[in-house]
């Protein structure tokens, strides 16, 4: 950015021009045209499936489910504005926000569906490729641009990675999905080792930007950590080294058994031999053709350009005194922000986690909320976080106050963010058609249980993740405690596993035991914890305790009194 | 069955001949991989064609590209997309120059993607009409990555206009 001559305006977003617009249309009257012909029975529910699901359309156990893409989790106050008008219209006045850092309405009719593309294709955004056996909506940190420890914004090469997959001819219909993530931060935001291709940028001792990609990562009813492919991608390598690894899954993956489909087991089975194979379809590539020239990079970035941040210095008086005067302020501030790359400025992290609510809802109220405090505080920038929370990126520190005092009212403002209440938590058997247990009754309860807010701080850092089937959505072999329900002979049960780590520890947690009941399983939770408090170290984190002490301790506490 | 090629319908002067039969003499021919690889039918002057099934590598051909006049892919189920990938290593691996033919269960949805993969000819099925898939194949003037067919003027970024 620095070689650039003047610093360009602050875009918030990517900024679609004509060209894009046009293709966003085009790719409109394609879907209204799909939908007429199956309607109208020329299109096979089988023919018209995969149609659909390109753009993001799913069917669910009651009703369509729209799928919305929010690139990378980069929202502006438009956007986010359109969504709560969407939510409104065609939707029951709320929208979800999921882990891929997207938005999914899940009462859509499929009539309405064009329409709400339309709807958002006015604020230049889409729902293709949400669904469907073709490269998903890319995610990154959400506090890209704006984080202390970052060494490259990821934004750019995500919104590369978004156009070059778009409508990929090659790649739309692999084997199976396939996720990528992106960071520019040493601490690992994104699980880059648990994604399909996980892309960590860093820089050379020239400065020069470069790419460690990990490969095989993921969940599933397969979790595996991911294999690192290559340590240092340069630029201009980047999409040529992300063709051919798709080559190699495209012609290679399994496609029998929908379960062995992911990349992960290829690379699993394969060995060094996959990395054997990608070099070699880089070597048969033309001279060329899938190189990222510099200048297209530089294009690109000049859309995410700072926004005009004003010389500040940290700590300001208006926030310390803030902190002194008020507790409950003090808190949220401890829970809720993180170090900012400006001084003076802090990102503001919005619970979307209220003691008792469902875990990443939000109602079109809340969303136009968010929007307006955005436009007053963050330069109109939004972000979606992978653990289904919102962020303000860019908050003047003497702002907080204001700003806290503003979420109150709109329930936004609970301090949970990273303690036992800020649960990660799929569907499940509300809405999700291959659900076998309930998801979101089971994180409503715990975050009930432990609703007391010294009590939680007590505990400290602890991430609870709960999946409603073994497709593992809600992430909970990387939970510190993760919760599966599975059903056995017609009653939930739910496994729990301890000890997983999605950053950059990557872990899959273990099977601590037998599986408990419905009623049981946040007994069982609480349990854990109480063991947890008894044995740590001063200052030790739970993740930490458990890898010192292993099961044992957490194994007799559960299961010896039975 | 109906050749679709730039947008017309054409008849399809190759026959398949399975492993067993007896390769005709004049007239074109389409063999498996298998044959060709144990017969290495040389002395022929009539066109030869390979149909390749979905798992297997275009590499293979390689000893053979100067004779090969065709090599057909196939989509056993229009979401397989295997062929994809098979079709531009013939054209970008192998720089193979003759027919690339798409066989099996292909949608019009798919027809533009295809071509860029280096696709010539699709196979359609008895009775197709080609002015949906050429209405398919033209939703999408511009694309947002190279390929191997189609690339026409670049629109900025990654962008270029596609060919129809
Ligand atoms: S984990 Fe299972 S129940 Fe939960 S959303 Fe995924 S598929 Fe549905």
């Amino acid at each position: 950015m620095d070689s650039l001559p003047a610093i360009p305006p602050h875009a918030r977003t990517y900024r679609y021009d004509a060209v894009d617009k046009a293709f966003l249309q085009a790719r409109i009257a394609e879907f209204r045209d799909q939908v007429q012909r199956r309607l109208d029975g020329t299109l096979t529910e089988d023919e018209f499936k995969p149609l659909r699901l390109m753009n993001g359309l799913y069917l669910q156990l009651h009703a369509y489910m729209l799928r919305v893409a929010i690139p990378y989790g980069v929202l502006n106050t438009r956007q986010l504005r359109q969504l709560a008008y969407i939510a409104r219209r065609w939707d029951r006045g709320f929208g979800h926000f999921t882990t891929r850092q997207n938005i999914q309405f899940n009462w859509t009719k499929l009539a309405d569906a064009p329409d709400m593309l339309a709807a958002l294709a006015e604020v230049d955004m889409h729902a293709i490729q949400t669904s469907g056996n073709c490269v998903r909506n890319v995610t990154t940190d959400e506090f890209a641009g704006a984080a202390a420890d970052e060494v490259v914004d990821p934004r750019p090469y995500a919104e590369i990675l978004r156009q070059w997959s778009t409508l990929h001819p090659e790649f739309t219909y692999l084997p199976r999905k396939f996720k990528i993530a992106i960071t520019g931060a040493p601490h690992d935001r994104v699980a880059a080792k648990l994604h399909d291709i996980g892309v960590i940028a860093k820089r050379n001792t020239e400065g020069e930007v470069g790419f460690e990609v990990w490969v095989g990562g993921g969940l599933g009813r397969t979790p595996i950590v991911g294999t690192k492919l290559f340590d240092f991608v340069p630029e201009a390598d980047f999409l040529a080294t992300m063709e051919a690894t798709l080559r190699v899954y495209n012609a290679l993956g399994q496609r029998e058994n929908i379960y062995k489909a992911r990349i992960k087991i290829l690379v699993r089975d394969l060995g060094d031999e996959f990395r054997r194979l990608v070099e070699r379809e880089l070597a048969e590539m033309p001279e060329g053709r899938y190189r990222l020239p510099s200048e297209v990079v530089q294009a690109i970035a000049a859309h995410f350009a700072p926004p005009p941040f004003a010389r500040l210095t940290d700590n300001p008086p208006a926030l310390r005194q803030a902190l002194e005067a008020n507790r409950a302020f003090a808190t949220w501030v401890k829970n809720c922000t993180h170090p900012h790359r400006a001084p003076g400025y802090v990102s503001v992290v919005i619970s979307l986690k209220p003691i008792g609510g469902i875990p990443g809802d939000a109602s079109a109220d809340q969303m136009e909320a968010v929007a307006d405090l955005a436009d007053r505080f963050s330069f109109g920038e939004i972000r979606v976080s992978h653990v289904q929370n919102l962020v303000l990126p860019h908050v003047r520190q003497e702002d907080l106050p204001a700003l806290f005092a503003a979420l109150k009212p709109h329930g936004l403002a609970t301090p949970n963010i990273g303690l036992v209440s800020d649960i990660i938590s799929c569907p499940g058997m509300d809405y999700c058609a291959l659900a076998t247990a309930r998801s979101i009754p089971v994180a409503q309860r715990i975050s009930e249980r432990f609703a007391d807010l010294d009590a939680q701080l007590d505990i400290g850092t602890l991430h609870v993740n709960i999946s409603g089937c073994i497709n593992a959505c809600g992430h909970h072999h990387v939970g510190h405690i993760g919760i599966l329900g599975v059903d056995k002979r017609g009653e939930e049960v739910y496994q729990i596993t301890l000890g997983g780590s999605a950053t950059n520890d990557a872990a899959i947690g273990e099977l601590i035991g037998p599986a408990f009941s419905y009623d049981g399983v946040v007994d069982a939770v609480e349990t854990i914890i109480r063991t947890y408090v008894a044995h740590r170290a001063p200052g030790e984190t739970f993740k930490d305790a458990y890898r010192r002490l292993g099961p044992a301790p957490f194994k007799e506490a559960l299961y010896a009194a039975a | 069955m109906p050749l679709l090629e730039d947008g017309r319908l054409r008849p399809d002067p190759f026959v398949t001949v399975t492993d067993e039969e007896p390769l005709p003499e004049g007239t074109p021919a389409i063999i498996s991989l298998a044959r060709l690889l144990r017969d290495a039918p040389a002395g022929r002057n009539a066109p030869l064609g390979v149909a390749l099934a979905p798992e297997e590598d275009p590499r293979a051909l390689v000893p053979f590209l100067g004779r090969l006049s065709l090599v057909a892919v196939r989509l056993p189920k229009h979401r397989d997309g295997r062929a994809f990938t098979q079709a531009r290593a013939l054209r970008e691996a192998l720089g193979f120059r003759g027919e690339v033919r798409a066989t099996g269960h292909v949608l019009p949805d798919q027809y533009a993607f295809l071509l860029r993969c280096g696709v010539t000819v699709v196979e359609l099925p008895e009775g197709a009409d080609p002015a949906i898939w050429n209405a398919a194949r033209q939703a999408h003037p511009v694309a947002y990555q190279a390929a191997v067919a189609g690339d026409a003027e670049p629109l900025g970024f990654l962008r270029r206009h596609v060919t129809a």
